[in-house]
């Protein structure tokens, strides 16, 4: 099967070890893996912050790079979720505004192909053990737009209970929003730490080595605030732990 | 809406003082936590919730889509009835009206049931410039106005008060308004309810005149419906010799089989209850039984605004359950006051903007009170999706675009003060657009991550104050692949 990665802006400038680690795990389970350079942001800051003209041509971008892939497959939930919910809105407003329906038929060529990294895993390649070795207590946090927007369940957590290794920590408070929200934690600031604060006691109170999401945007809100409180809990994005093994542990 | 309101300063800097008061925090988190727990419980119960949340949904939508069809067999239901239907077109309006019916009763007190509505369009003060004192009955609406404060949520207005706080109230002010709250009061529920019982009973026997607004109104029979836990509101409507209701025009529903839908979901949601413990249902006036006079003042106020917007009309199907509050992680952290209305939570976060429109700060601020979690829309018993219309009027607040300002059709322009932002949107856009700059840019921030500061200036400073920024890797995603595929990338 060949599918293309789709490593999200985020991934690419900040958190690339993520976007490695979903090579290695895919190919690891017979997947030929693509990255279509001509990819960029799929628009979501802009498109939340209330810049919809300005996201407009990411979608033709995105449709663009993509449209010759059966499948997308992205490790983040909220990125999935904006070509998923967002872009058809998109297509829709443009075409009630008199502008024709090219955009709404890019946005119905991405949103259907368009895969979180988990939802592929299970849904599409059937499996929930990928073979994975991480010895240490682990939380799990599931982030807003994996759990409301995608609907993604007990997809993480049955794949994270076939690691080896691993002991999961339930997290109090799990459903709760970290406080990060995009440019909510900018023009926020005071809610956004306040929410940041509570999660990161939470994470703290479960005494887990390492608290894993689906989302790095997330992971370095809790994270930030983590290591800024001084704690020793790391924030792992959840591909790294699905693809560390006992030969390439994770490091 | 209320004056009140005015010159609030925009969201963020009021949620700055809520976030650093820990009774607050503590009392709201308490509060929404325990009703939030007690809501997942009672509608899990329902096997059909899906469905009737659905049947609620529809129901509304086909109303909202009729609405001047429904309001018309309304008036002409309570009409037939023997009550006087009124039109008022916004607050200033309404008010008007109720103080002249007060007036002409030559009365100078009235009776009120809790009323969002009369809040809404700052009834209690507009009375007060007339010389008629409004005396609010519902337990929580009397300490707000005991306490000379602000509701800070929609179904339990006083929701930031502990036990302690309301009986220092009670012992300070009751006196004030009528019969005093009794020697050595303590702050143990009974008493305290004991207190504002006999303070209350006062006011019900002497008070010729009650207003109320109505949480449905049925248009077949003209029929309106108040649902509430303590029972004083029937004490308003049924004891005044003349009854006015304030309602705002969206609360119509078409028959009876549809309010049944909605006296499922309504408890459920709100209270957590099966069912609510006193539903009071008032249909014109009848010779011998409660009130001989009954108005019907019918409140726009921005609600055929609201309407005409294909995308924030959805905002008019609340049954101001207040689910919504209850589940927010931003309303539990900044408090109803930040919200500057009436209205506070996700709902009042999209409905405010909307009736008030994005003009003030606070308003153009609204929009963004909110991470866009989600959870809201989830719990909602009408399904508003509540994200989707805050993103629609961040839109409005950045953008500008059409709106209907007074029935009339707009071109908004873009809020002050986010000039700067637009620009750096656009930079964004320009380099996300163009993968070869992006790149160019990433291995310069690379090669110069060792001199990137700790701390962020201008807007980024507030998150670099309080969480510690990612560092920049020595290599992007996009090299990594490039050097270790090489050719391959398309
Ligand atoms: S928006 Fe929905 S959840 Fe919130 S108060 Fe209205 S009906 Fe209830």
């Amino acid at each position: 099967m060949r599918v293309a990665l789709f490593v999200t802006c985020v991934n690419d400038a900040l958190y690339p070890r993520t976007g490695v680690a979903t090579v290695r795990l895919l190919e690891r389970l017979g997947v030929t893996v693509e990255f279509p350079a001509a990819q960029s942001c799929c628009g979501q800051p802009a498109y939340n912050t209330g810049y919809r003209h300005e996201t407009e041509p990411l979608v033709r971008r995105f449709d663009r790079a993509f449209r010759a892939y059966e499948y997308v497959v992205t490790p983040s939930g909220s990125c999935a979720a904006m070509v998923r919910d967002a872009y058809p809105r998109l297509g829709a407003k443009a075409a009630a505004e008199g502008r024709g329906t090219e955009l709404a038929e890019a946005a119905a060529r991405a949103a259907p192909r368009t895969y979180e990294l988990t939802e592929f895993l299970v849904d599409v390649l059937g499996v929930t053990d990928v073979g994975a070795y991480f010895p240490h207590t682990v939380t799990y946090h599931p982030t807003c737009h994996g759990l409301r927007a995608l609907g993604l369940g007990d997809r993480p957590r049955r794949l994270l209970a076939h690691v080896r290794g691993l002991e999961l920590r339930e997290l109090d408070g799990a459903e709760e929003c970290c406080g990060f929200g995009g440019t909510f934690a900018v023009k926020n600031p005071d809610v956004s730490a306040a929410m940041g604060a509570d999660k990161a006691r939470a994470v703290e109170a479960t005494g887990a080595d390492a608290v894993c999401a689906l989302d790095n945007s997330c992971l370095a809100h809790i994270g930030g605030t983590l290591a800024r409180r001084g704690s020793r809990v790391r924030p792992v994005h959840l591909a790294e732990i699905l693809a560390a093994t006992e030969e390439e542990p994770y490091t | 809406m209320s004056g009140t309101y005015l010159g609030m300063p925009a969201f963020p800097e009021a949620a700055h003082d809520a976030v650093r008061n820990p009774t607050l925090r503590r009392n709201l988190r308490h509060a929404t936590h325990t009703i939030r727990d007690k809501r997942a419980r009672a509608v899990a119960e329902l096997e059909d919730w899906a469905g009737l949340r659905a049947a609620a949904k529809a129901i509304k939508d086909r109303t909202l889509r009729h609405l001047d069809h429904y309001l018309v067999r309304l008036e002409q239901a309570v009409t037939a009835a023997g009550g006087t239907v009124h039109w008022a077109a916004d607050a200033a309006e309404a008010n008007r009206i109720v103080t002249a019916l007060v007036k002409a009763t030559g009365e100078s007190e009235v009776v009120k049931v809790k009323s969002m509505a009369t809040q809404e369009t700052g009834l209690n003060e507009a009375l007060e410039a007339e010389g008629i004192r409004a005396y609010e009955t519902d337990l929580a609406e009397l300490i707000v106005q005991l306490g000379d404060d602000r509701p800070t949520h929609i179904l339990v207005p006083a929701i930031h008060r502990n036990r302690g706080e309301i009986r220092d109230i009670f012992a300070e002010r009751m006196g004030r308004w009528g019969r005093p709250a009794p020697d050595g009061l303590t702050d143990r529920p009974a008493d305290l309810a004991e207190a504002a019982r006999l303070h209350l009973r006062e006011k019900f026997l002497r008070a010729k005149v009650g207003v109320s607004g109505a949480n449905f109104m049925v248009a077949e029979t003209g029929t309106l419906v108040v649902v509430e836990s303590e029972g004083n509101g029937r004490m308003c409507l049924t004891l005044p010799e003349t009854l006015i209701s304030v309602v705002g025009i969206e609360k119509v529903v078409p028959t009876w089989r549809d309010l049944e839908v909605f006296l499922q979901v309504l408890p459920r949601s709100s209270t957590a209850e099966r069912m609510n413990p006193y539903t009071s249902m008032w249909t014109g006036t009848t010779d011998g039984d409660g009130p001989r006079a009954f108005h019907l003042v019918l409140l726009d106020n921005g609600r055929s605004d609201t309407l005409a917007d294909e995308v924030g009309r959805q905002a008019l199907r609340c049954i101001r359950c207040s689910a919504c509050l209850n589940v927010c992680p931003v309303y539990e952290r900044a408090g109803g006051h930040a919200y500057g209305s009436v209205y506070p939570g996700p709902i009042g976060a999209i409905l405010t903007p909307q009736l008030r429109g994005t003009g003030s700060g606070l308003d153009a601020s609204l929009p963004y009170a909110s991470s866009l979690c989600g959870a809201c829309y989830e719990v909602c018993p009408v399904a508003i999706d509540i994200p989707e219309v805050l993103v629609h009027l961040r839109e409005r607040v950045v953008q500008g675009g059409e709106a209907t300002r007074n029935g009339v059709r707009v071109r908004l322009r873009p809020a002050k003060g986010h000039a700067a932002e637009r620009a750096a949107m656009r930079a964004a856009r320009w380099a996300l657009d163009h993968p070869a700059a992006l790149r160019a840019g990433q291995r310069l921030a690379a090669r110069t991550r060792r001199l990137h500061p700790r701390r962020l200036p201008g807007p980024g400073r507030a998150w670099s104050d309080t969480r510690d920024l990612p560092e920049v890797p020595a290599e992007s995603f996009r090299d990594w692949w490039q050097r270790t595929r090489g050719g391959e990338a398309r």
